[in-house]
Order: C-alpha cells, then structure tokens, then sequence
C-alpha cells in the first residue's frame, strides 16, 4: 500500500508518530499523479517543486510541535481558486497564462493550515458544467471507467482524491458541481452553508449560489478539511459572521431518533434502477439503525431546474463582463475598444458560457426582466419555505446526490438540457443556501459509484455530518479504483 | 378643460394601458423569440454570423424549459436575493497596502509604465 492510499486522519496519525515524513508522503502523492495523470488528467497544473517545498517546511513544524490542523496534508484546488504565483485559468482560454498576484482566501487558509498544496485541477470552463467536457484543456476521466465522465464542474478535483493524486481537495458547488462529481467518483463531497467559506479568490460564476467545499475520502476528512476553510472574512461581504457550527461535534453518535426525510417529488422519471436499488438500501439501513423515515414534500422543487437556469445565467453575464481583454489574459485586437472587447470575448470564452452569457443577458434585458429574473428570485423564496415546512417534521432530508452513475463522454455534450438536468436533486439546497453532502454507499451492476445526499437546514453541518458518518459506517467506505486498470 | 387638464387625462390613460400590457406579461406564458443578434450586441460577444442561428435555438430551447417559473403562483412573494438574508455588511475603514502596481500591470495584455493600454473609445475618421 502507498502512502496515497491513507486517508487524511490516517496519515496524520503516521506524520505524528514520526513513521511517516510529509516529504514522503507528498513525493507518494506526485508519483500517483505522474502514472496516472496521462489517462485522468484531473490537473490543469501540478506545483511539483512549491509542492516539496511545503512538505519540508511541515516537516519542521511537525518536529517541533507548531504544525497547522492541515500540516503536511497533500491538496489540491479547483482551478477557480486564485493562487499567488500559480497559473488560475477557470480551465477558460480567457485566463490562459494568468498568473495572480495574489492568493485567495482559500490559498491563504491552506497556507495557515501548513497543507501541501500539490496542484490546480480541471474544471468546466467557469465551473458551468456536469462533467468537465466544457474545460478548453481536455476532459477529466472518471477512474472507474475512462470511457465516462467524472461528473463536474470540479471533476478534476473529485479524481485526484479518489485516485490519491490528492489525499484532500477543494472545489466549488453553484448547483451540484462538488456534490455531483463526489457521487459519480464514489467520494465524499460537501457544500457548506452559503457564506461559511470565503469566496474572495474565488473566481465568481454565480454569487449568491457559489460556495467552495471539501472533497475527501472520509467523513471524518471533509471535517477536517472543512474545520481548516471555513470561518468570517472581511474580504467577503457574503461571508457568515455568526457563530459556525462544531462540525464534527455529533460523529460517531449514529441516527437513532433522528427523523430521515425522503423528499417524495425526487426519484421519478430519468432515475436508474441502480441508483434507486442503493438509495433504497441505505434508507432501509439506516431505518434498521433506529432513524425514523417519513415522506416529506418540497412542491415547488419542480420549478429549481428552472429557476436555477434563470439565476446563475443571469448572475454569470454580470459577473463575466470583468473578462474584456483589458486587465489580464487573452486580447483580440480591434478597431475600437468595444470591437476588441466583443472579439476579445468571442474568441476566449467556449460554448457552454458563452451560452450561459447569452441567457443570462436575455433573462436580464428590458421587457423580459420581471417574467423570467424577478419570478425565478420569487420562486427561490418558495424553495426556501418548502424546506422550512419540511424541516418542521424531520431534522434531515436525503435523496440520492445524482439520477444517474456516471454517463459516457459525448453522451450530453451537444444537448445542454439533458446536461442540466443532471443537478436535479442538488439545486435546491444551493437555491436555500443550505449545507448537503454526498456519501458513496456502493456502485450499480456496471460497478459504477452511486452517492446519497444529506440535506439540512442552514448551520446545520453537525447534524448533517452525523448522519454521514452514520451512512458511511453502515454501507462501509468506498474502495479505491484498482489502478492497473486505470494505469494501463 | 384646460390644456393641463388634457394631458393628465392622457397621462392616466397611458398609465392604466402600461398597467394593462404588464399584467398581461405577467400572467400569460409568452412565446420565446429571441433576436440574437441584439443579445450577443450587449453581451459584447462577436460572435460569428454562422454561428449566432444555433445559439438562438440553444437558448429558445432552454427558454422554453425554464418559462415553466411563469406557472408557480408567486402572488405576494418576495424575491430572495441572499439566501441566508444577511443585510449590511460592515468593517472598518482600515488603509492597507493595495496590491503592487507593477505586479498587476505585468499581468496586462498591453500596457505602459502606469496604465493598461486600449485601442481608441471612437471610431477614427
């Protein structure tokens, strides 16, 4: 077994005990990425030489007893997340070769923590996608099968841990792009409640839905990884100034009398049978556990898809105009400034955000504003009542994270409404602002990973992670992907 | 009745006829017809001419799917802006440093000691 293969928890006791250096365990790490990165490509850009250079540095401070909760932890970031003197694309040929001046919260807070930051990984293009096949540098393959896709937008980051090319990652959830990837990975995969992780840094796609969260092969990691980015920060007018919750305060104590929502309007039509037959089976488990199960309803989940498709277009045309040639990246040369600005854009920006662009500016334009924008911010308010309503009657609601296992590559790409209905179960708690979380609790007859989401009420995290952990005991950890497979 | 009084007529009549036609929008599910052409013009996006037909399908499709919001009854409900409903948000004035100018400005597609560089706002004769 290599070191690659601990998860977090694990090799923080070895670094502790002085069996393990983070040298070691960070050139294990680079060594699992060179021989599998040529199939998977999770990475945009992996920091070999910054990457040693932190683990002597944790060394030191594990030797002397000054380590940050994270210290000597191999890592990695979505490629959204700005890192000083690290090239940040958001995988868009608009950024290529863009390297910030400074770091993000999230970089910042790693460095705090003493964690290994081994690299940048793939994304669609912005983060707006389900499967990276919008990235304009290649598309990440799923380790179970590199025929399918990993699910996405930070499918890069959910493969380097479920491959142990990371043993943590970070990625960002606008409608499901931690939570859909961690499913189809067969990883855990969480979004926090909006505003406890910082978004400066954070390259924005949709602001009042965006929020970054943990990757990991445990429970008890996303804690852990989560514990290390979450907290107030003046540089984000959104971020949580109240009190946060104790996040891995409830672990280990199992869900019995906890009441189970199962959300009756999920689970119909474009459901498969494997995913249904695992979600069935860890809901019977956890009934058997001693939780009590109801059906509850959120009537209005119906309308998240498309109110979804309204709010972040819309927020995503504002938030991109920032992209104009003028700054940083690409420019196209033109007559005039505007003529450069519209060239410049044409040219940088792939199909699905220009698509995107192209929506929200309509969404948003004169005539067409109130029927689409201001209904879709009113139905958000219907969303956010249906789970207040179901919350009254359960402590927490569970779905599977995503309809299907993981598709083949090509399969969506050319049908962006088949693509979208991919975050179908994930939406809403983005719509809410709420925390969920998907666990992997065993594949389909193609050996395909299958995810059940935890949702819970705002700073609800405790519980939520309780639950988890509860799952993740009962139907027992993912194994890792056997990598002769993958390697050859 | 003085001329003052004709235009407050006309003005009344103008308004209940906005009034009327918003109504109407608000209630009956509208045909999508997108002029895409106008839409990429203030996206800035120059998009090619063959391209912009299959972007206006794209989008009409995804349009038609989404217009299904237009079915909830949202009578007497507030739209929700951040989710958590976190007002004002408040730090003090503190003077830090700024991030290094000739840092940020190597990062520029073209620019001079001091500035980024554009081409002209106007046309040229």
């Amino acid at each position: 077994m290599s070191a690659a293969d601990l998860s977090i928890a694990e090799a923080q006791a070895q670094l502790a005990s002085g069996a393990l250096s983070s040298v070691e365990l960070t050139e294990a790490v680079l060594a699992r990425a060179s021989m599998t990165e040529a199939q998977l490509h999770s990475f945009l850009h992996i920091d070999h030489a910054g990457a040693r250079a932190a683990a002597e540095a944790a060394d030191s401070k594990i030797a002397d007893g000054t380590g940050g909760s994270l210290a000597g932890i191999p890592i990695a970031l979505k490629d959204n997340m700005v890192t000083e003197g690290i090239e940040t694309t958001c995988s868009s040929k608009i950024l290529s070769g863009w390297v910030p001046p400074y770091d993000g919260a999230l970089s910042q807070a790693m460095k705090a923590a003493d964690a290994v930051m081994v690299g940048k990984t793939n994304l669609d293009e912005f983060a707006m996608g389900s499967s990276t096949e919008n990235s304009a540098f290649g598309t990440s393959r799923n380790p179970w099968d590199t025929d399918r896709v990993p699910g996405g937008s930070s499918g890069g980051s959910a493969v380097a841990v479920t491959i142990g090319s990371a043993l943590g990652s970070f990625g960002s959830d606008t409608g499901g792009s931690i939570r859909q990837p961690a499913s189809l990975c067969g990883i855990v995969g969480m979004k926090p409640t909006y505003g406890l992780v910082s978004r400066f840094g954070l390259i924005a796609f949709a602001s009042s839905l965006d929020q970054i969260g943990p990757f990991s092969r445990t429970v008890q990691d996303s804690v852990s990884l989560l514990e290390a980015a979450a907290g107030p920060d003046k540089m984000d007018a959104t971020s949580y100034k109240g009190a946060y919750p104790n996040f891995g305060g409830s672990l280990g104590k199992g869900v019995s009398g906890l009441r189970i929502g199962v959300v009756k309007e999920f689970g119909g039509e474009g459901q498969e049978a494997g995913v249904t037959a695992r979600f069935d089976a860890t809901v019977a488990a956890l009934e058997a556990a001693g939780a009590e199960v109801l059906e509850v309803s959120l009537p209005h989940a119906k309308y998240s898809v498309s109110t979804y498709y309204l709010i972040a277009p819309a927020e995503c045309s504002a938030n991109l105009a920032r992209f104009d040639g003028v700054r940083y990246g690409l420019r196209v040369d033109g007559e005039t400034v505007e003529d450069m600005m519209r060239k410049t854009r044409a040219e940088g920006f792939g199909p699905e955000v220009t698509r995107r662009i192209l929506l929200g500016t309509y969404a948003l334009s004169a005539g067409y504003y109130d029927a689409f924008y201001g209904q879709a911010r009113r139905l958000r308010t219907l969303v956010i009542r249906d789970f207040a309503t179901a919350y009254e009657t359960c402590d927490v609601l569970v779905s599977p994270t995503s309809p299907t296992t993981a598709f083949k590559i090509g399969e969506r790409s050319q049908d962006p409404l088949a693509m979208y209905l991919s975050d179908i179960y994930t939406i809403p708690s983005n719509l809410a602002g709420h925390p969920a979380i998907s666990v992997p609790v065993g594949s389909d007859d193609l050996g395909l990973p299958v995810g059940f989401q935890i949702m819970a009420p705002a700073l609800g995290e405790e519980m939520m992670y309780q639950v988890a952990d509860a799952v993740e005991t009962l139907m027992g950890r993912s194994p890792m992907p056997v990598l002769s497979e993958v390697a050859s | 009745m003085t001329s003052c009084g004709y235009c407050a007529l006309f003005l009344v009549l103008v308004l209940v006829l906005v009034l009327v036609v918003l109504g109407a929008v608000n209630s009956v599910p509208m045909a999508i017809e997108i002029d895409i052409a106008h839409v990429a013009r203030l996206a800035r996006l120059g998009i090619p001419e063959e391209e912009l037909a299959a972007y206006g399908e794209q989008l009409e499709v995804i349009l038609e799917h989404a217009a299904a919001v237009q079915g909830a009854d949202t009578e007497g409900v507030k739209p929700t802006a951040h989710p958590l409903g976190i007002t004002n948000a408040f730090r003090q004035d503190e003077v830090r440093p700024s991030l290094d100018r000739a840092a940020v400005l190597e990062q520029g597609p073209d620019t001079t000691d001091e500035y980024f560089r554009v081409p002209p706002a106007m046309e040229t004769e």
